[in-house]
């Protein structure tokens, strides 16, 4: 049996700055507690750099066959931590001198190690320990502002994610009830033999935990909620870093261990892809808020990773297109939702009025932003959208290519509803707040950046991601 | 070569952003200027040493994507050089043209140059995919020229109906694009190679759905009837130079498209619906001409007669997918005159728009009823527009008629009946532009008053004439001698022809 710790480097790197993280802030004055973030952020640098030498080594299985170690968790892990060094940063204007600064931190970064854990997640009961671990913490982070509406936020996040949990638990149950294993390879032998009743049942069971991480429909409820009711940092981490995890999770689960003659998964999984597109669509369409547009958004753009989870297996580019989606996903997403960190007080679209004229640099981040979202090259999502969208096609789901298209240009529709404002004439009876957020601005462009330069460099990323 | 041509102006448009916004607007203008000059000089350069056989000249390839079989591949033929040299005469013209302005320069001048780089790229991209980049790239700067610098509120609705309308073509077409991708065996984007494999030989429902959505895609673009809702409210609402470069370059990428892409990527496909293409070419014709004849607004006019024009276009490129019934020269002067008259109306209504606009400069208005007699209080406005006018209705002696001549010639053997029909479309367009001749320029003197005061009125300014001028030379030099151009399309246009009725 393989128990190299080193070969958990990252995750233990992560989890070690954590706690420490949360002594140290025990022992800091309020003005210092900037220190938890530096820790945080030599943690996920070097985490970056335990990831890439250990892409090295050929893949492996540790920890009695439950935890693998191979491109796919290597991507996950790249990915994660990236999500989380942008999300640290872009929250430091928000979160200094606050009472509660270093819990925030430690918050973000033990959700990222839920995250990072459910990629590799090789084993159902593995599986069901690492959504714990990437649930807990965000439930305390969704309430972290302790106002009003954080708490009603928190409140509905907790309900959905125990009633979702516990289907998963007993989801998982009942796979293992009917497959006789909880390791993958296994279990997918076991359920070929065993009934597929119970398989398919326990399958939708795990399979409304892991949507409910990915905010996905049927289990979306939270996502407008603990969106909109959160500062837009912790919005931001809620909606980038679980949805990682648990893509690659489902991708893993149903590729490994459900064979799709027993239970037809990749109808399913389409079904629910096209669902997420398009209610999210018609739910951000005639949004004043930012954020909670934001929020459909973001169920919209699940749904499109999703395309690349019903043909697993199918298309060759399936996989590198999911996972280079994803990271293109979490760089805009994050993009996004820094340049609304930067301006705190504009809670609506009509609040930023006249954005380009007074802030040009964070306008241009939000253009780049937003329109990467769409799918407008040369950005990374792009890229991700040609990908699923050809894996689409090959994998004989031509029409769920077709519905993400017409989606795709309805989507056009409501993110111009954000950048028209800020491209307007300042109003001249409620300006602009001023107010200084440098490093929520420095994390918007560089992240706006990156999603273009990932997009241009996608041939030297995208072989690294396939199999 | 290519590239530099195409960065260069995305370049100076970089440079200029790190300028100060407080820094005289001539400053960026003239950059601007200087820029396009320079452009053009190296265009001129690749016009010389086209090789003279047909094929593709100054090729550049570097591997980009390779897992998904796309490359930055970028090369001329006779068929892109033309509007190659259309894109970068129309910006300089623009560029003149702007000397004017005074409304956020830096702004203005930095989205051009952007837009003008994504334009002269897409008419060089060899690669579906980088086709597709340039093509969406083209819609989002249009998309902030329009929004930005149009006139009033109304702007920002014609931008968003812009945006999604040509939106939603550009995807149809990176869908159609995908499913050529998956065809080809190995997947690739690269459109010489694809010619050369030719996957979609033997036709059938997969081939039709690809042309349906790269058809569905640049018809979008063209725009021809009952596709063409989105641009009339676009040109009203954009600023001159914009209108200028949305009817004279963005039009052309819908075009350009079928010649590059449809037509020798799908041959036998296109064989089989060349009928369809036709018959909607004819109907963008008579449809455009007749709805242009009813405008009272001068820039709803001309926008409409774009229809009009570019169902000529669409009707040559159906017409030399017609092999039953023609010989190969008609076809191949079919293609001819849709490539001609391509270059022909991207000069003539470049030079209408921003003649609309001069009007629109000094009335605020462009309500043709509110003009009247202008011929005797600015002359040299109405030698310009005359000469426009009847450019754009096809009189001999201008690039029009060349262009449509070609067209009918080719045409009329495979396709009689609609070629009949759409002659009819001339003879409606010289109508409507007598009409607005007459309504502008003849009679009694009637300008637009400011509140109060009498506005001043001055005549075409030496920064206008600078711009418009050249064009309408080029219209006139192209209607006497031809050949300059032709020399360059037909190596190109047989090789087309060819590639369509293997």
């Amino acid at each position: 049996m393989n128990e190299n710790p080193v070969a958990l480097l990252p995750e233990l790197l992560l989890l070690g700055s954590a706690v420490f993280g949360l002594l140290l802030g025990a022992w800091t004055p309020r003005r210092h507690q900037g220190r938890i973030r530096w820790l945080a952020t030599a943690a996920c640098v070097a985490g970056l750099a335990a990831t890439a030498a250990g892409a090295l080594a050929p893949p492996q299985l540790v920890f009695g066959a439950s935890y693998a170690i191979d491109p796919t968790t290597t991507a996950t892990r790249a990915i994660v931590l990236v999500a989380t060094l942008l999300a640290i940063w872009l929250s430091a204007d928000a979160v200094a001198g606050h009472p509660r600064e270093a819990e925030y931190t430690v918050l973000v970064q033990l959700a990222a190690l839920g995250a990072i854990v459910m990629g590799g997640a090789q084993d159902l009961l593995l599986l069901a320990a690492a959504f714990l671990l990437a649930s807990v913490p965000l439930y305390a982070l969704a309430g972290w502002a302790a106002d009003g509406r954080a708490t009603e936020a928190a409140m509905k996040y907790y309900l959905s994610g125990a009633f979702t949990g516990v289907a998963l638990l007993a989801g998982v149950t009942l796979l293992y009830g009917a497959g006789g294993a909880t390791g993958y390879p296994a279990l997918r032998v076991g359920l070929a033999a065993g009934p597929a009743a119970v398989a398919a049942v326990g399958l939708v069971a795990v399979l409304a935990g892991l949507m409910f991480k990915a905010g996905a429909v049927p289990a979306q409820f939270w996502v407008p909620d603990v969106t909109d009711g959160t500062p837009a940092p912790v919005a931001a981490v809620v909606t980038t870093i679980p949805k990682i995890g648990a893509l690659v999770a489902t991708y893993r689960l149903l590729v490994e261990a459900v064979p799709a003659a027993v239970v037809d998964w990749p109808l399913l999984v389409a079904v629910i892809a096209a669902a997420s597109v398009t209610l999210g669509n018609l739910g951000a369409f005639f949004q004043t808020s930012v954020q909670r547009l934001l929020a459909y958004s973001t169920i919209s753009q699940v749904g499109y990773l999703l395309m690349g989870v019903a043909v697993a297996g199918r298309s060759t580019l399936a996989l590198p297109g999911l996972l280079f989606y994803l990271a293109g996903y979490a760089v805009t997403n994050l993009a996004v939702f820094a340049v609304a960190a930067a301006v705190p007080t504009a809670r609506t679209l009509d609040d930023h009025r006249g954005l380009a004229r007074r802030r040009p640099l964070l306008a241009a981040s939000l253009v780049v932003g937003l329109l990467g979202l769409v799918g407008t090259p040369p950005t990374a999502v792009f890229l991700g959208k040609l990908t699923l969208f050809t894996a689409a096609v090959d994998g004989g789901m031509a029409w769920l290519a077709v519905l993400a298209v017409v989606n795709t240009v309805a989507s056009v529709f409501y993110y111009l509803r954000w950048i028209a404002p800020a491209f307007a004439a300042p109003d001249p009876e409620h300006p602009l707040p001023g107010g200084r957020t440098p490093v929520a601005t420095t994390v918007a462009v560089t992240a706006a950046v990156a999603s273009v330069v990932l997009g241009i460099a996608g041939g030297a990323v995208l072989p690294l991601l396939g199999r | 070569m290519l590239s530099l041509i195409v960065f260069w102006p995305a370049l100076v448009a970089a440079v200029l952003l790190c300028v100060p916004a407080r820094v005289p607007p001539k400053v960026f203008v003239g950059a601007w200027i200087a820029a396009s000059l320079v452009d053009l000089v190296l265009i001129g350069v690749v016009w010389v040493g086209l090789p003279a056989g047909g094929g593709y000249g100054f090729e550049e390839r570097v591997v980009w994507i390779p897992t998904a079989g796309i490359s930055y591949h970028v090369g001329v033929d006779g068929l892109s050089l033309p509007l190659l040299a259309l894109t970068g005469v129309l910006f300089t013209a623009c560029a003149v043209f702007a000397w004017r302005e005074t409304r956020r320069v830096k702004a203005y001048v930095t989205l051009f140059l952007a837009l003008q780089a994504v334009s002269l790229g897409l008419f060089v991209a060899l690669d579906l995919i980088l086709f597709f980049v340039f093509f969406d790239l083209s819609i989002v700067f249009m998309y902030f020229v329009i929004a930005g610098w149009g006139h009033g509120a109304a702007a920002r609705g014609a931008a968003l109906r812009f945006f999604l309308y040509t939106f939603l073509g550009s995807l149809a077409l990176l869908l159609g694009f995908i499913l050529l991708f998956l065809a080809a065996v190995p997947h690739t984007f690269d459109i010489p190679e694809l010619v050369a494999a030719n996957p979609l030989a033997g036709g059938g429902l997969y081939s039709g759905l690809t042309l349906l959505a790269i058809g569905v895609g640049l018809a979008v673009k063209t725009p021809s009837v009952p596709f063409h809702t989105w641009l009339p409210p676009a040109h009203t609402e954009a600023p001159a130079t914009g209108s200028a470069v949305l009817a004279g370059v963005l039009l052309k990428m819908g075009t350009y498209g079928f010649v590059r892409i449809a037509m020798p990527l799908l041959p036998a496909t296109w064989r089989d619906y060349a009928m369809v293409v036709v018959i909607v070419g004819v109907v963008s014709v008579v449809y455009g001409a007749l709805v242009a004849l009813a405008q009272t607004d001068l820039k709803r006019m001309i926008a409409y007669t774009s229809i009009n024009h570019m169902g000529y276009v669409l009707l040559g490129v159906g017409a030399a997918g017609l092999v039953a019934g023609s010989d190969e020269q008609a076809r191949q002067l079919a293609t001819t005159g849709a490539v001609t008259q391509m270059v022909s109306h991207g000069l003539i209504t470049g030079a209408l728009f921003l003649l609309a606009g001069v009007l629109h400069d000094r009335g605020g208005t462009y309500d043709m009823g509110a003009y009247s007699g202008l011929a005797a209080r600015v002359p040299r406005f109405a030698g310009l527009f005359v000469i426009a006018a009847f450019a754009s209705l096809g009189l001999p002696g201008f690039s029009g008629f060349i262009a449509e001549f070609q067209i009918f010639t080719g045409a009329l053997g495979a396709a009689p009946v609609p070629t009949a029909v759409a002659v009819t479309g001339i003879v409606v367009t010289a109508g409507l532009f007598l009409l607005a001749v007459q309504r502008l320029l003849l009679g009694p003197l009637r300008v637009p008053d400011a509140p109060g005061t009498p506005r001043p009125f001055p005549d075409v300014r030496v920064s206008e004439a600078l711009a418009v001028v050249p064009l309408l030379v080029l219209v006139v030099v192209l209607g006497v001698v031809p050949r300059v151009l032709l020399d360059v399309i037909e190596p190109a246009s047989r090789t087309l022809v060819d590639l369509v009725s293997r």
